[in-house]
Protein backbone atom coordinates (compact mmCIF):
# COMPACT_ATOMS: atom_id res chain seq x y z
CA UNK A 1 0.00 0.00 0.00
CA UNK A 2 1.30 3.39 -0.99
CA UNK A 3 1.28 5.46 2.14
CA UNK A 4 3.23 8.32 3.57
CA UNK A 5 2.65 11.25 5.87
CA UNK A 6 4.34 14.04 7.72
CA UNK A 7 3.62 12.66 11.15
CA UNK A 8 7.06 13.59 12.32
CA UNK A 9 6.18 17.26 11.99
CA UNK A 10 4.79 19.41 14.74
CA UNK A 11 1.07 18.94 14.88
CA UNK A 12 -1.01 21.90 15.83
CA UNK A 13 -4.68 21.25 16.36
CA UNK A 14 -6.65 24.33 15.60
CA UNK A 15 -9.93 24.65 17.49
CA UNK A 16 -12.86 23.73 15.31
CA UNK A 17 -14.29 26.80 13.69
CA UNK A 18 -17.80 26.71 12.35
CA UNK A 19 -18.92 29.72 10.46
CA UNK A 20 -21.43 30.88 7.90
CA UNK A 21 -24.07 28.36 7.00
CA UNK A 22 -22.28 25.24 8.18
CA UNK A 23 -24.93 23.06 9.78
CA UNK A 24 -24.06 20.38 12.30
CA UNK A 25 -26.59 17.80 13.34
CA UNK A 26 -24.30 15.26 14.90
CA UNK A 27 -20.68 14.26 15.00
CA UNK A 28 -21.20 11.86 12.10
CA UNK A 29 -22.26 14.72 9.85
CA UNK A 30 -18.92 16.39 9.87
CA UNK A 31 -15.53 15.60 8.49
CA UNK A 32 -12.36 16.06 10.45
CA UNK A 33 -10.01 17.63 7.92
CA UNK A 34 -6.31 17.89 8.67
CA UNK A 35 -4.45 20.20 6.30
CA UNK A 36 -0.75 20.95 6.01
CA UNK A 37 0.04 24.63 6.66
CA UNK A 38 3.36 26.19 5.82
CA UNK A 39 6.13 25.19 3.43
CA UNK A 40 8.85 22.57 3.96
CA UNK A 41 8.35 23.15 7.66
CA UNK A 42 4.98 23.87 9.12
CA UNK A 43 2.19 22.28 11.09
CA UNK A 44 -1.07 20.45 10.73
CA UNK A 45 -4.26 22.40 11.19
CA UNK A 46 -7.54 20.65 11.78
CA UNK A 47 -10.94 21.84 10.66
CA UNK A 48 -14.48 20.58 10.86
CA UNK A 49 -16.31 20.57 7.56
CA UNK A 50 -19.85 19.49 6.98
CA UNK A 51 -20.08 16.06 5.42
CA UNK A 52 -22.32 16.24 2.38
CA UNK A 53 -23.80 13.48 0.32
CA UNK A 54 -21.94 14.59 -2.78
CA UNK A 55 -18.69 16.46 -2.27
CA UNK A 56 -15.19 16.22 -3.67
CA UNK A 57 -11.94 16.76 -1.83
CA UNK A 58 -11.55 20.03 -3.71
CA UNK A 59 -14.99 21.07 -2.42
CA UNK A 60 -13.74 20.42 1.11
CA UNK A 61 -10.54 22.43 0.61
CA UNK A 62 -12.54 25.27 -0.93
CA UNK A 63 -14.97 25.23 1.99
CA UNK A 64 -12.09 25.42 4.46
CA UNK A 65 -10.57 28.33 2.56
CA UNK A 66 -13.83 30.24 2.25
CA UNK A 67 -15.26 29.66 5.69
CA UNK A 68 -12.40 28.94 8.04
CA UNK A 69 -8.98 29.83 6.67
CA UNK A 70 -8.91 32.60 4.04
CA UNK A 71 -5.10 32.46 3.91
CA UNK A 72 -5.07 28.80 2.86
CA UNK A 73 -3.16 28.42 -0.42
CA UNK A 74 -4.11 25.76 -2.97
CA UNK A 75 -4.33 25.40 -6.73
CA UNK A 76 -7.29 24.65 -8.94
CA UNK A 77 -8.64 25.83 -12.26
CA UNK A 78 -11.13 23.77 -14.26
CA UNK A 79 -12.71 21.75 -11.42
CA UNK A 80 -13.69 19.03 -13.93
CA UNK A 81 -10.56 16.91 -14.32
CA UNK A 82 -9.08 18.55 -17.38
CA UNK A 83 -6.39 20.95 -16.22
CA UNK A 84 -4.49 18.81 -13.69
CA UNK A 85 -3.96 21.76 -11.33
CA UNK A 86 -5.60 20.52 -8.17
CA UNK A 87 -3.50 17.44 -7.42
CA UNK A 88 -2.77 16.89 -3.74
CA UNK A 89 -1.92 14.08 -1.39
CA UNK A 90 -5.11 12.88 0.29
CA UNK A 91 -4.97 10.29 3.05
CA UNK A 92 -1.47 9.36 1.93
CA UNK A 93 -2.17 8.95 -1.76
CA UNK A 94 -1.74 11.36 -4.68
CA UNK A 95 -5.06 12.28 -6.26
CA UNK A 96 -6.81 14.78 -8.50
CA UNK A 97 -8.96 16.36 -5.87
CA UNK A 98 -11.66 17.77 -8.14
CA UNK A 99 -12.71 14.28 -9.24
CA UNK A 100 -12.13 12.48 -5.97
CA UNK A 101 -15.32 11.97 -4.00
CA UNK A 102 -14.84 12.21 -0.27
CA UNK A 103 -17.08 9.30 0.56
CA UNK A 104 -14.94 6.95 -1.51
CA UNK A 105 -11.71 7.66 0.36
CA UNK A 106 -12.64 9.05 3.78
CA UNK A 107 -11.30 6.97 6.66
CA UNK A 108 -13.10 7.14 10.02
CA UNK A 109 -14.52 10.52 9.09
CA UNK A 110 -11.02 11.92 8.55
CA UNK A 111 -9.26 13.52 5.62
CA UNK A 112 -5.54 14.31 5.71
CA UNK A 113 -4.58 16.67 2.92
CA UNK A 114 -1.04 17.75 2.06
CA UNK A 115 0.91 18.80 -1.05
CA UNK A 116 2.17 16.33 -3.63
CA UNK A 117 5.24 14.34 -2.69
CA UNK A 118 8.58 14.71 -4.52
CA UNK A 119 8.10 18.42 -5.16
CA UNK A 120 9.29 21.43 -3.11
CA UNK A 121 6.53 22.91 -0.98
CA UNK A 122 5.80 26.60 -1.44
CA UNK A 123 2.86 27.27 0.84
CA UNK A 124 0.18 25.06 2.34
CA UNK A 125 -1.09 22.79 -0.47
CA UNK A 126 0.86 24.48 -3.25
CA UNK A 127 4.11 22.91 -4.42
CA UNK A 128 6.70 24.13 -6.91
CA UNK A 129 6.19 22.29 -10.22
CA UNK A 130 9.31 23.64 -11.91
CA UNK A 131 11.36 20.47 -11.45
CA UNK A 132 8.45 18.43 -12.84
CA UNK A 133 8.05 20.67 -15.89
CA UNK A 134 11.83 20.61 -16.45
CA UNK A 135 11.75 16.83 -16.85
CA UNK A 136 9.70 17.24 -20.03
CA UNK A 137 12.41 19.43 -21.53
CA UNK A 138 15.24 17.20 -20.37
CA UNK A 139 13.50 14.14 -21.78
CA UNK A 140 13.31 15.66 -25.24
CA UNK A 141 9.53 15.53 -25.07
CA UNK A 142 9.07 18.34 -27.58
CA UNK A 143 7.45 17.68 -30.92
CA UNK A 144 9.38 18.70 -34.03
CA UNK A 145 7.62 18.40 -37.36
CA UNK A 146 9.07 18.63 -40.83
CA UNK A 147 6.40 20.80 -42.43
CA UNK A 148 5.77 24.53 -42.26
CA UNK A 149 2.38 26.11 -41.71
CA UNK A 150 1.69 26.45 -45.43
CA UNK A 151 2.26 22.75 -46.11
CA UNK A 152 -0.55 20.25 -46.08
CA UNK A 153 -0.85 18.19 -42.89
CA UNK A 154 1.03 14.94 -43.01
CA UNK A 155 -1.22 11.91 -43.43
CA UNK A 156 -1.01 9.41 -40.61
CA UNK A 157 -2.65 5.99 -40.69
CA UNK A 158 -4.74 5.82 -37.50
CA UNK A 159 -4.75 2.03 -37.64
CA UNK A 160 -0.98 1.62 -37.63
CA UNK A 161 0.55 -0.06 -34.56
CA UNK A 162 2.73 2.94 -33.78
CA UNK A 163 -0.19 5.37 -33.97
CA UNK A 164 -2.30 3.22 -31.67
CA UNK A 165 0.54 3.04 -29.15
CA UNK A 166 0.93 6.79 -29.29
CA UNK A 167 -2.82 7.40 -28.97
CA UNK A 168 -3.01 5.18 -25.90
CA UNK A 169 -0.56 7.41 -24.04
CA UNK A 170 -1.68 10.81 -25.27
CA UNK A 171 -4.25 12.11 -22.83
CA UNK A 172 -1.89 13.16 -20.03
CA UNK A 173 -3.14 16.22 -18.15
CA UNK A 174 0.24 17.01 -16.53
CA UNK A 175 -1.19 16.69 -13.05
CA UNK A 176 2.09 15.30 -11.61
CA UNK A 177 0.24 12.58 -9.72
CA UNK A 178 2.46 9.89 -11.28
CA UNK A 179 5.58 11.94 -10.50
CA UNK A 180 4.46 12.19 -6.90
CA UNK A 181 3.62 8.49 -6.70
CA UNK A 182 6.95 7.34 -8.17
CA UNK A 183 9.37 5.91 -5.61
CA UNK A 184 12.29 6.21 -8.03
CA UNK A 185 11.72 9.97 -8.21
CA UNK A 186 11.65 9.95 -4.42
CA UNK A 187 15.04 8.24 -4.34
CA UNK A 188 16.60 10.13 -7.22
CA UNK A 189 15.24 13.60 -7.95
CA UNK A 190 17.20 13.68 -11.21
CA UNK A 191 15.13 10.81 -12.62
CA UNK A 192 12.95 11.98 -15.50
CA UNK A 193 9.85 10.37 -14.09
CA UNK A 194 6.82 8.68 -15.64
CA UNK A 195 5.00 11.67 -17.14
CA UNK A 196 7.89 12.91 -19.26
CA UNK A 197 8.83 9.41 -20.39
CA UNK A 198 5.21 8.64 -21.24
CA UNK A 199 5.22 11.75 -23.42
CA UNK A 200 8.46 10.59 -25.07
CA UNK A 201 6.75 7.30 -25.91
CA UNK A 202 4.04 9.20 -27.81
CA UNK A 203 6.75 10.98 -29.83
CA UNK A 204 8.81 7.87 -30.52
CA UNK A 205 5.66 6.40 -32.06
CA UNK A 206 4.75 9.58 -33.94
CA UNK A 207 5.95 9.30 -37.52
CA UNK A 208 5.63 13.09 -37.91
CA UNK A 209 8.27 13.70 -35.22
CA UNK A 210 11.60 14.23 -36.97
CA UNK A 211 13.89 14.39 -33.93
CA UNK A 212 13.50 10.72 -33.08
CA UNK A 213 17.16 10.06 -32.34
CA UNK A 214 17.55 13.19 -30.23
CA UNK A 215 14.44 12.35 -28.23
CA UNK A 216 15.57 8.78 -27.69
CA UNK A 217 19.05 9.87 -26.60
CA UNK A 218 17.64 12.30 -24.04
CA UNK A 219 15.09 9.84 -22.70
CA UNK A 220 17.78 7.18 -22.35
CA UNK A 221 20.43 9.47 -20.89
CA UNK A 222 21.61 9.03 -17.31
CA UNK A 223 18.70 9.18 -14.86
CA UNK A 224 16.45 8.37 -17.79
CA UNK A 225 14.11 5.51 -18.53
CA UNK A 226 16.60 2.76 -17.64
CA UNK A 227 16.30 3.95 -14.02
CA UNK A 228 12.65 2.84 -13.89
CA UNK A 229 12.02 -0.14 -11.60
CA UNK A 230 8.66 -0.99 -13.20
CA UNK A 231 6.93 -0.72 -9.83
CA UNK A 232 3.85 0.65 -11.51
CA UNK A 233 2.78 3.31 -9.01
CA UNK A 234 2.43 5.69 -11.94
CA UNK A 235 -0.11 3.45 -13.63
CA UNK A 236 -1.93 2.69 -10.42
CA UNK A 237 -2.49 6.34 -9.52
CA UNK A 238 -2.86 7.96 -12.96
CA UNK A 239 -6.25 9.68 -12.68
CA UNK A 240 -6.94 9.46 -16.41
CA UNK A 241 -6.00 5.77 -16.45
CA UNK A 242 -2.99 6.00 -18.69
CA UNK A 243 -0.26 3.38 -18.38
CA UNK A 244 3.09 5.18 -18.10
CA UNK A 245 4.75 1.98 -16.87
CA UNK A 246 3.84 0.34 -20.17
CA UNK A 247 5.13 3.35 -22.10
CA UNK A 248 8.47 3.15 -20.28
CA UNK A 249 8.62 -0.59 -20.93
CA UNK A 250 8.08 0.20 -24.60
CA UNK A 251 10.96 2.67 -24.53
CA UNK A 252 13.20 0.07 -22.94
CA UNK A 253 12.38 -2.38 -25.72
CA UNK A 254 13.32 0.30 -28.23
CA UNK A 255 16.86 0.22 -26.83
CA UNK A 256 17.37 -3.23 -28.35
CA UNK A 257 16.50 -2.07 -31.85
CA UNK A 258 18.64 1.05 -31.44
CA UNK A 259 21.70 -1.11 -30.93
CA UNK A 260 21.31 -2.38 -34.48
CA UNK A 261 21.18 1.08 -36.01
CA UNK A 262 23.49 4.02 -36.30
CA UNK A 263 21.17 5.89 -33.93
CA UNK A 264 22.43 3.83 -31.08
CA UNK A 265 26.08 3.82 -32.12
CA UNK B 1 29.35 3.67 -22.92
CA UNK B 2 25.80 4.89 -23.50
CA UNK B 3 23.02 4.16 -21.07
CA UNK B 4 20.90 2.18 -23.49
CA UNK B 5 23.90 0.00 -24.34
CA UNK B 6 24.46 -0.72 -20.65
CA UNK B 7 20.75 -1.40 -20.25
CA UNK B 8 20.72 -3.93 -23.08
CA UNK B 9 23.92 -5.56 -21.80
CA UNK B 10 22.35 -6.00 -18.39
CA UNK B 11 19.19 -7.54 -19.83
CA UNK B 12 21.10 -9.90 -22.12
CA UNK B 13 23.45 -10.94 -19.32
CA UNK B 14 20.38 -11.63 -17.14
CA UNK B 15 18.93 -13.83 -19.87
CA UNK B 16 22.23 -15.69 -20.12
CA UNK B 17 22.50 -16.08 -16.34
CA UNK B 18 18.98 -17.43 -15.82
CA UNK B 19 19.59 -20.95 -17.20
CA UNK B 20 23.21 -21.00 -16.03
CA UNK B 21 22.18 -20.27 -12.43
CA UNK B 22 19.64 -23.08 -12.54
CA UNK B 23 22.27 -25.53 -13.78
CA UNK B 24 24.71 -24.23 -11.18
CA UNK B 25 22.18 -24.70 -8.36
CA UNK B 26 21.31 -28.18 -9.59
CA UNK B 27 25.00 -29.00 -9.72
CA UNK B 28 25.51 -27.88 -6.13
CA UNK B 29 22.53 -29.92 -4.93
CA UNK B 30 23.73 -33.03 -6.75
CA UNK B 31 27.28 -32.60 -5.46
CA UNK B 32 26.09 -32.16 -1.88
CA UNK B 33 23.52 -34.95 -2.04
CA UNK B 34 26.09 -37.24 -3.61
CA UNK B 35 28.65 -36.37 -0.99
CA UNK B 36 31.36 -35.46 -3.47
CA UNK B 37 34.69 -34.52 -1.93
CA UNK B 38 36.81 -31.65 -3.21
CA UNK B 39 39.09 -34.14 -4.92
CA UNK B 40 36.17 -35.78 -6.66
CA UNK B 41 34.87 -32.41 -7.84
CA UNK B 42 38.29 -31.41 -9.12
CA UNK B 43 38.67 -34.74 -10.89
CA UNK B 44 35.59 -33.83 -12.91
CA UNK B 45 36.63 -30.27 -13.70
CA UNK B 46 40.35 -30.74 -14.44
CA UNK B 47 40.87 -30.53 -18.19
CA UNK B 48 37.14 -30.38 -18.81
CA UNK B 49 36.67 -27.71 -21.49
CA UNK B 50 32.87 -27.90 -21.21
CA UNK B 51 32.76 -26.88 -17.56
CA UNK B 52 35.44 -24.25 -18.13
CA UNK B 53 33.32 -22.69 -20.90
CA UNK B 54 30.16 -23.00 -18.80
CA UNK B 55 31.62 -21.23 -15.78
CA UNK B 56 33.65 -18.84 -17.93
CA UNK B 57 30.37 -17.64 -19.46
CA UNK B 58 28.75 -17.63 -16.02
CA UNK B 59 31.32 -15.36 -14.38
CA UNK B 60 31.52 -13.06 -17.40
CA UNK B 61 27.75 -12.59 -17.47
CA UNK B 62 27.72 -12.00 -13.70
CA UNK B 63 30.56 -9.48 -13.98
CA UNK B 64 28.58 -7.54 -16.59
CA UNK B 65 25.18 -7.85 -14.93
CA UNK B 66 25.98 -6.81 -11.37
CA UNK B 67 27.83 -3.51 -11.88
CA UNK B 68 25.06 -2.06 -14.04
CA UNK B 69 22.57 -2.70 -11.27
CA UNK B 70 24.99 -1.41 -8.65
CA UNK B 71 25.21 1.88 -10.59
CA UNK B 72 21.49 2.46 -10.14
CA UNK B 73 21.56 1.46 -6.48
CA UNK B 74 24.43 3.84 -5.78
CA UNK B 75 22.65 6.61 -7.65
CA UNK B 76 19.46 6.13 -5.66
CA UNK B 77 20.91 5.54 -2.22
CA UNK B 78 24.06 7.68 -2.10
CA UNK B 79 24.82 11.24 -2.98
CA UNK B 80 27.61 10.20 -5.31
CA UNK B 81 28.05 11.82 -8.71
CA UNK B 82 28.15 9.80 -11.90
CA UNK B 83 31.96 9.88 -12.21
CA UNK B 84 32.36 8.26 -8.80
CA UNK B 85 29.58 5.78 -9.50
CA UNK B 86 31.04 4.78 -12.86
CA UNK B 87 34.48 4.32 -11.28
CA UNK B 88 33.04 2.11 -8.53
CA UNK B 89 31.00 0.10 -11.03
CA UNK B 90 34.09 -0.41 -13.21
CA UNK B 91 35.99 -1.58 -10.12
CA UNK B 92 33.23 -4.06 -9.27
CA UNK B 93 33.27 -5.32 -12.86
CA UNK B 94 37.05 -5.83 -12.77
CA UNK B 95 36.92 -7.48 -9.36
CA UNK B 96 34.12 -9.90 -10.25
CA UNK B 97 35.75 -10.79 -13.56
CA UNK B 98 39.17 -11.34 -11.96
CA UNK B 99 37.82 -13.42 -9.08
CA UNK B 100 35.51 -15.41 -11.33
CA UNK B 101 38.06 -16.12 -14.03
CA UNK B 102 40.64 -16.93 -11.35
CA UNK B 103 38.31 -19.54 -9.89
CA UNK B 104 37.54 -21.05 -13.30
CA UNK B 105 41.24 -21.29 -14.13
CA UNK B 106 42.05 -22.72 -10.71
CA UNK B 107 39.75 -25.72 -11.12
CA UNK B 108 40.52 -26.31 -14.82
Amino acid sequence: MFWYSQNNQIVHIKPYAHGGTVHMESATDELSVRIWRGGETGYWAEYAVEARSNQTVLDVVTEVQRKHEPSLAYRFACRVGVCGSCSMTVNGQPRWTCRTHVKKIVQNGELVIEPLRNLPRIKDLVCDLESFIDTWQRAGATFQGRYARDDLPQKVNPDSKARKQSDAALQCINCAVCYSACDVVNWNRNYLGPAALNRVWTLINDERHVAQSETFEKAFARDGCSSCHSQGNCTRFCPVELNPASSIAGLKKTAFSKLKTRDGA
Amino acid sequence: MKEHTLFVMQRISAAVLAPLVLVHLALILIAVEGGLSAEEVLSRTRGNVGWALFYGLFVTAAAIHAPVGIRNILREWTGFGWKTIDALAAAVFALLLALGCGAVIAVF
